[in-house]
């Protein structure tokens, strides 16, 4: 599989505010047995989306018509905390989400999200709840999450880009579509090295 | 060598950093890395797509712990479930990897095991596919939770890139008075800080109780330091830790033994050190505490009232606490204390070894499970089930009507098909109170060992103080 990739993203959005959203909730561990990647986005979110006779809750955020086709999601804070499992990305973009904005994400989650070219956004607290009041406003409004420039950001219409902090490195790898284990192997010298010297 | 007083983290980091380019992360060496069936499958086929062998077996610990079936064996499992098992028998078959297989007399969950064989050690690095990788910090080590990429990165090159994380002093003061344990110490933690409080952040816990607490209990606490949002906990390693660690199958022997003592000793935080945070909690002042939400953060003192949503100013925080105490179907402004419990789970890599059980079973010794409570103990592994048995404490479970089980994870994490029922209120000793993570629709309160025991006796939340003697 090649690295993924990520330059820039015009996209509508999907907002779930709620706060602390664990990887349980993102994804059930019972979902867990398979020995893939694919197929977890039709779980993504199960328990809220779906009623217990699997029918979909049409009040939950991922069912409106209007979510169809979103790419990034306005979260709450601290999004992705609790299970370091990887499949919360994998199901976040098995739905065909991209970005995800919040203004903290637990750590795990974050380092898992850029490994899948799923950008955790991070702003500040007013910065979200202006996003949130303009999208409450125009629920189809496009937001654009731009890695290209010197500083990755944020933007929508009528708002100027805002800048947000992302891991240069991991930023490079998305940019250029850098293998991380490649260049972990390409330091095998100093591996080997390192390996000599702690016997 | 930098001369400044360093941390035990700083310590543990710059023994390890292999390389580090400016703007990249660090490449940190991992001494030791722990798999599991759950988060170990993808990571294993990306080694087999490009044709690589894991590079350092002898560093790699297999288990099966997450989706095993407590009783009944593979015939047990769902079809997913066996075939993820047979898969990491496969995986560690053909890279010559140890594996703690289902039949293995020793198999277990994978942060019991590694104490318990001896692969955890002060000073080490160690990861694995799992956030209470936490745990192994108890022994002066740096353990974190990775994902499934990273999982593959380490089998492939033994090394992770990593960016350097602050570090967060927890300093327990004082005492603990009887009745309260370390469960309810890092339950404390969590309810102060909240479930982000320890992002960014290594925790490292000092003071007085954390000193007094045997290595059960220091596991207990750094466990659940990824419930605060902290990727590792650590405690410095003391005599106590040696004595756990020696004779262990995996641990030094005779002059190796010395040396590795004589490193250890220089890893404690020097005099002088700083963090960039620190948080002071009074031991003595502690009770038990139960969770009356959905996540671990939500937790209060057994004898205090559930906090009121009004009593919030943040408006997303109290439509949180709303949602949660709706799930829970629980009432703000009351105590927990009396409220009808269905099940009791004993078990999880939080609170499932020896002197877990031990507390449990010396209180409901002579008592029986209530007729409203069905209440299952899972050893933390075989060997910690054979230990028990060995000093009776099957016999006290199971002549109170509970069920005695294999070791697993069970229904921590609800995969196995041990799990609650829709609408079902579970006391439970294991680090998470997520919405359906014992099951879908079930309602989780954690608490320590003897506040479970409290209430599979009393078949209601009970204070556990006001039964011993
Ligand atoms: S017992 Fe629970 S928390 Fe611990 S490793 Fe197993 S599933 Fe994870």
């Amino acid at each position: 599989m090649p690295a993924p990739e990520f330059t820039t993203l015009t996209a509508r959005c999907v907002v779930l505010p709620n706060t602390d959203v664990d990887t349980d909730q993102i994804i059930p561990a019972r979902f867990l047995k398979v020995t893939d990647k694919l197929g977890l986005g039709k779980s993504l979110f199960c328990d809220w989306r779906y009623f217990d006779d699997g029918s979909p809750n049409p009040e939950f955020v991922l069912n409106k018509p209007e979510s169809q086709g979103a790419e990034i999601l306005v979260a709450g804070h601290n999004f992705g905390c609790g299970s370091s499992r990887e499949h919360a990305p994998w199901a976040l973009t098995g739905w065909g989400l991209r970005a995800v904005v919040s203004t903290m994400f637990a750590d795990i989650f974050r380092s898992n999200c850029l490994k899948n070219g799923f950008v955790p956004v991070t702003v500040e607290p007013a910065v979200h709840v202006e996003l949130v009041a303009a999208l409450a406003k125009d629920p189809n409004m496009p937001v654009t999450v731009d890695l290209t420039g010197d500083a990755a950001t944020v933007s929508w219409p009528g708002r100027a880009p805002v800048a947000f902090p992302i891991d240069p490195f991991a930023r490079d790898c998305l940019l250029n579509g850098v293998d991380e284990l490649g260049y972990i192997q390409a330091l095998e010298p100093q591996i080997e090295a390192y390996e000599a010297a702690h016997r | 060598m930098s001369q400044n007083p360093r941390t035990l983290f700083q310590k543990i980091w710059d023994n390890h950093v292999v390389a580090e380019k400016p703007g990249a992360p660090a490449v940190l060496y991992i001494d030791l890395h722990l798999v599991h069936e759950v988060t170990s499958p993808q990571a294993f086929s990306t080694l087999k797509s490009r044709g690589l062998k894991v590079r350092r077996p002898d560093r790699t610990v297999a288990t099966m712990d997450h989706s095993i079936p407590t009783r009944g064996g593979y015939e047990a499992a769902d079809e997913m479930g066996r075939i993820q098992l047979r898969l990491l028998e496969s995986n560690a078959g053909e890279n010559n990897v140890r594996l703690y297989g289902l039949n293995s007399v020793e198999r277990g969950i994978v942060h019991v095991i590694g104490p318990e064989q001896g692969f955890t050690q002060p000073g080490m690095t160690i990861v694995c596919g799992d956030s209470h990788t936490s745990t192994h910090g108890a022994f002066g080590a740096l353990g974190f939770g990775i994902g499934t990429s990273e999982v593959g990165h380490v089998l492939a090159t033994q090394c992770l890139l990593q960016r350097k994380a602050k570090t967060f002093e927890v300093r327990v003061d004082g005492k603990l008075r009887p009745g309260v344990t370390a469960k309810d110490i890092i339950l404390a933690l969590l309810s102060r800080i909240g479930v982000g409080g320890g992002t960014g952040h290594v925790f490292e816990y000092t003071g007085e109780a954390i000193r007094a607490a045997d290595m059960e209990g220091r596991m207990t606490i750094c466990n659940m330091s990824i419930e605060g949002g902290a990727r590792a906990g650590m405690v410095a390693p003391d005599e106590k830790t040696f004595n756990f660690v020696h004779g262990r199958e995996f641990a030094p022997k005779g002059a190796d033994w010395d040396k590795a003592v004589a490193r250890w000793r220089t890893l404690p935080s020097d005099e002088g050190a700083t963090y960039d945070k620190t948080i002071t909690i009074d031991a003595s002042a502690l009770e038990p505490m139960v969770t009356f939400g959905t996540n671990p953060g939500q937790g209060i003192a057994i004898t205090a009232p559930v906090p009121m949503p009004s009593s919030l100013s943040d408006v997303n925080e109290r439509a949180g606490l709303e949602k949660a105490l709706a799930y829970m179907k629980l009432e703000p402004g009351k105590t927990l204390l009396g409220q009808p419990v269905d099940v009791v789970f004993l078990g999880s890599c939080t609170n499932s070894r020896l002197v877990d059980l031990r507390a449990a079973a010396a209180l409901m010794g002579g008592r029986k499970v209530a007729s409203n409570v069905k209440m299952m103990v899972v050893p933390g592994s075989q060997s910690v089930k054979k230990a028990a048995e060995a000093e009776g404490l099957d016999k006290v479970f199971k002549d109170a009507g509970a069920d005695w089980r294999e070791a697993g994870c069970s229904m921590c994490i609800a995969m196995n098909g041990d799990q609650l029922s829709p609408g079902q209120l579970a006391v439970s000793t294991s680090n998470r109170n997520f919405e359906g993570r014992q099951g879908k629709g079930g309602r989780t309160v954690l608490a320590s060992p003897l506040t479970a025991a409290a209430a599979a006796v009393t078949g209601k939340i009970t204070d556990p103080r006001t039964l011993m003697s």
